[in-house]
């Protein structure tokens, strides 16, 4: 069993099925995005601001920027811990990937927090 | 005359590998790349590789084959040679011992991690462990595994994290444990595996599929432990 510390669930199997499910909400939402213009040819802005003002779809749009977060945090995990390794850079690996890991998770709540004033300030 | 290029490196002479050149009449026959390289080693003694069984048996002879992790006393020629030319190389991602010996430790710790034999805490039956043959199809296409590491070591997952990736070898066996009526440590064998290396570095390109020489399906037991997971932690 190997521990981590930096991935997001802390146990493989969680980091597993949140990858799956977060997947299924980012292709509800793109269906969903795709559909509404495909439906609305002649979108102007009152109609767009409308939409993204209403509860539903502020939570709708939420769930798929907190499921993009988690998705992106296991993915990099998973390609820093791959390739930024002792093995294959020398002795140097570990500081300079827990630098890039904590850069890539700071960066990924920023992006939550930005997107929630966003959301909410329409 | 088959043209045949081989990986040589004798770390005590050489600097660097280099790929070595040779002829081979084979008489227009179909034979194994085993049997060419037995031939080429009479004629060059020093061309060193692994070979016992020479009949997909031992899992000795697993080497890189014009590209492809195989057997060599398995693979005919007429599957190996591209355009009339064979490339020999010794299996990608462990340590290379010498010309196509590879160090193979890694590959048997992560083995020995699954502890790859029996745990059952109950007294032992006046006889035997008895089974029924539905509980004992269960084991079919995982104990045939003859641990030769073509698998494992065609798997990207495994050149990255050896140390922490059990590797596709390890987890066939994993499961094969796992699928045991006889064995009662299932809870502890899946509370080992629940991290996000040992099973979940496996991204499913199922190369170990393409190359086992004895056509198991590592990417399966690997989903059916994941399974098994998902169904003791949810």
């Amino acid at each position: 069993m190997v521990t981590t510390v930096t991935s997001l669930g802390r146990s493989g199997l969680s980091d597993w099925m949140i990858q799956r499910i977060s997947a299924w909400v980012m292709t509800a939402y793109l269906v969903f995005i795709v559909g509404y213009f495909i439906g609305n040819p002649n979108l102007n802005y009152a109609q767009w601001a409308e939409l993204n003002s209403s509860l539903p779809m502020r939570m709708f749009s939420l769930i798929t920027i907190l499921s993009i977060a988690a998705h992106a945090w296991i993915g990099m995990w998973c390609v820093l811990t791959d390739y930024i390794t002792v093995r294959l850079i020398g002795p140097k690996a570990t500081a300079i990937r827990i630098f890039f890991q904590l850069g890539m998770i700071a960066i990924t709540l920023l992006y939550v927090i930005w997107a929630i004033d966003i959301l909410w300030g329409i | 005359m088959l043209n045949v290029s081989i990986y040589r490196y004798n770390p005590e002479v050489d600097s660097e590998p280099y790929m070595q050149d040779f002829k081979v009449d084979t008489q227009g026959k179909d034979v194994m790349v085993l049997d060419v390289l037995e031939k080429l080693k009479t004629e060059d003694p020093t061309l060193t590789f692994r070979r016992s069984c020479r009949e997909g048996v031992c899992g000795s002879d697993g080497v890189n084959i014009s590209g492809k992790n195989g057997l060599a006393c398995i693979t005919p020629l007429s599957e190996a040679v591209k355009g009339n030319k064979l490339v020999i190389r010794p299996l990608p991602g462990l340590p290379v011992i010498r010309d196509l010996v590879i160090d193979m430790s890694q590959f048997y710790a992560q083995y020995e991690k699954i502890q790859p034999y029996m745990i059952n805490n109950n007294p032992a039956p006046a006889i035997e462990r008895l089974q029924s043959p539905e509980e004992r199809a269960k084991l079919d296409g995982l104990y045939e595994c003859i641990l030769c590491a073509c698998c494992s070591t065609a798997c990207p997952s495994f050149w990255w994290n050896p140390d922490k990736f059990i590797g596709p070898s390890g987890l066939l066996q994993a499961y094969r444990f796992l699928a045991d009526s006889r064995d009662t440590a299932t809870e502890e064998r899946l509370a080992n595996l629940d991290d996000p290396f040992s099973v979940f570095r496996c991204h499913g390109i199922m190369n170990c599929v393409q190359v086992c020489p004895k056509g198991l399906n590592p990417t399966k037991a690997i989903g059916h432990i994941r399974s098994m997971l998902i169904r003791s932690a949810t």
